[in-house]
């Protein structure tokens, strides 16, 4: 196969950032993948209405 | 927006720089003036005898009997039915009260000033554990009790505090939280800190010793005696935020039974409610969750001025008894709020955080933001009148009340 960065990429050993969902990021622990997890939600739950507020508000 | 942020400067300016003192104890008929017969003031925001959850109810029921506006419980339940009580939260009177929390005449309530900004705010004495009225306790040893808070305990710690010259509580706090109390579920550092302070007092001012004694032991006997003292100084603390223009901060958080009631600071005195929420916590032999009555109370204001669940990293025995968690998490819930506050309290810190202060201020435009409401320490009572309390636990301040106050307040600084 030719070296191709993709595949140097994918041959490497895994290193993970999971942000958002922390299942995601238990299971790959689980299997033994070093992963770190960022707790993050999207601004007002995702709610549209209240996120332009909160931009115009200067949150 | 930077008026906004002036707007929130200047209130935790006055959050930080209030000084609250404990000063007196007086009927609340003379505390309140506006206080008047068959009012009967309750925790939380407003709300009618047919919202009334069970607790609330056998208080209400129990408090009447109390003032001789009723005969009987049966009697007072008829009448309470029939609109001959007018019902009013204590926050719209300068008072907060814990669980149901109810205010009358002929109660004695402990005076806390801000010796900064010169108000005045009011909370009844507490009055124990067990079988009580703020957990929907209303017989005859409840009803005897707040007799004796009336006729003997309220009028001799009402001397003593004025034999004392007043009892300062920004440093009592600041030391109670560096020995393991947050002031919500845990008042055992500053209960004791209290009555070291008032026993040469009392001993000056009661004459006879076995009066002397019970008082003395009223207040070493209830690791709670200091709740209500640290709500009427949240109280005296946050009034002073109301109605500071585009200030984006809570002054007041608050559950009847049945909802759960914020206020911000720059939209006055509106409440903005939601259902409240059911305690998650751990429940004392005998009972379960199938026994709780969702969360109530005023005494969220703790949690208003950064102490009770904020506080949450300074009292790790608590997050075991409230059911939290490991007490190695503590600190974690702390940080958390730290999340939704425009600051810290410099002069309150928390040893195992190295002395950082307590998360301060609560920013509407935080919560709604990150999606991260506020924690808070609860006792829990029975859902059936009667009982008391079953247990202990953490329950959150509902998003959609931030949502409402977002809105509202967006449209009060002219954004829609």
């Amino acid at each position: 196969m030719k070296k191709t960065k993709i595949n140097e990429f994918l041959d490497a050993p895994l290193t993970v950032i999971n942000i958002g969902l922390e299942t995601f990021a238990d299971e790959l622990e689980e299997q033994g993948v070093p992963v770190v997890h960022l707790d993050w939600a999207p601004p007002a739950r995702g709610n549209p209405k209240l996120a332009a507020l909160l931009s115009k508000l200067g949150a | 927006m930077q008026r906004i942020e002036a707007a929130n400067k200047q209130a935790l300016e006055r959050i930080l720089g209030a000084d609250p003192i404990l000063i007196d104890v007086i009927p609340a008929s003379e505390a309140i003036p506006t206080l008047t017969e068959n009012r009967i003031l309750h925790a939380g925001p407003p709300l009618n005898w047919d919202q009334m959850c069970g607790p609330m109810r056998g208080a209400v029921c129990g408090i009447a009997v109390f003032e001789g506006w009723a005969r009987s419980l049966d009697e007072a339940a008829n009448f309470s039915a029939e609109g001959a009580f007018e019902f009013l939260p204590n926050h719209h009177f300068d008072a907060v009260g814990p669980m149901t929390g109810l205010t009358t005449i002929g109660q004695p309530v402990m005076v806390v000033e801000n010796q900064t900004m010169g108000n005045r705010a009011y909370c009844a004495i507490n009055e124990g554990l067990g079988k009580v009225m703020r957990f929907g306790g209303n017989d005859h040893e409840v009803l005897a009790r707040l007799r004796w808070l009336r006729d003997e305990f309220g009028p001799a710690f009402g001397r003593a505090l004025r034999h004392l010259g007043g009892l300062p509580l920004k440093n009592l706090v600041a030391r109670g939280l560096t020995m393991g109390d947050e002031m919500h579920q845990r008042n055992v550092a500053c209960t004791g800190l209290t009555l070291r302070a008032l026993a040469p007092a009392f001993a000056e001012t009661v004459r006879d010793r076995g009066e002397l004694s019970k008082a003395l032991a009223f207040i070493g006997n209830n690791d709670q005696f200091f709740l209500n003292i640290a709500m009427a100084m949240g109280k005296s603390i946050m009034d002073p935020v109301r109605n500071i223009e585009a200030a984006s901060i809570v002054t007041a958080m608050s559950r009847n039974g049945t909802d759960f009631g914020i206020r911000v600071s720059g939209t006055g005195d509106s409440w903005f409610t939601a259902p409240v929420e059911m305690p998650e916590g751990l429940y004392f032999p005998g009972f379960t969750e199938a026994d709780a009555n969702p969360d109530m109370g005023d005494s969220t204001i703790v949690e208003t001025v950064g102490l009770g669940g904020f506080a949450m990293g300074a009292a790790p025995a608590v997050a075991g008894f409230v059911g939290a968690g490991e007490p190695s998490s503590a600190v974690d819930f702390t940080r958390k709020m730290s999340d939704i506050t425009v600051g810290e309290n410099p002069e309150w810190s928390i040893p195992g955080l190295n002395y950082l202060g307590v998360p301060t201020g609560i920013d509407i435009r935080l919560v709604v933001e990150t999606g991260i409401v506020p924690t808070i320490n609860t006792g829990i009572a029975h859902k059936e009148p009667g009982i008391g309390q079953v247990g202990a636990g953490v329950v959150n301040a509902p998003m959609h009340c931030f949502e409402k106050a977002l809105i509202a307040f967006a449209e009060g600084v002219g954004i829609t």
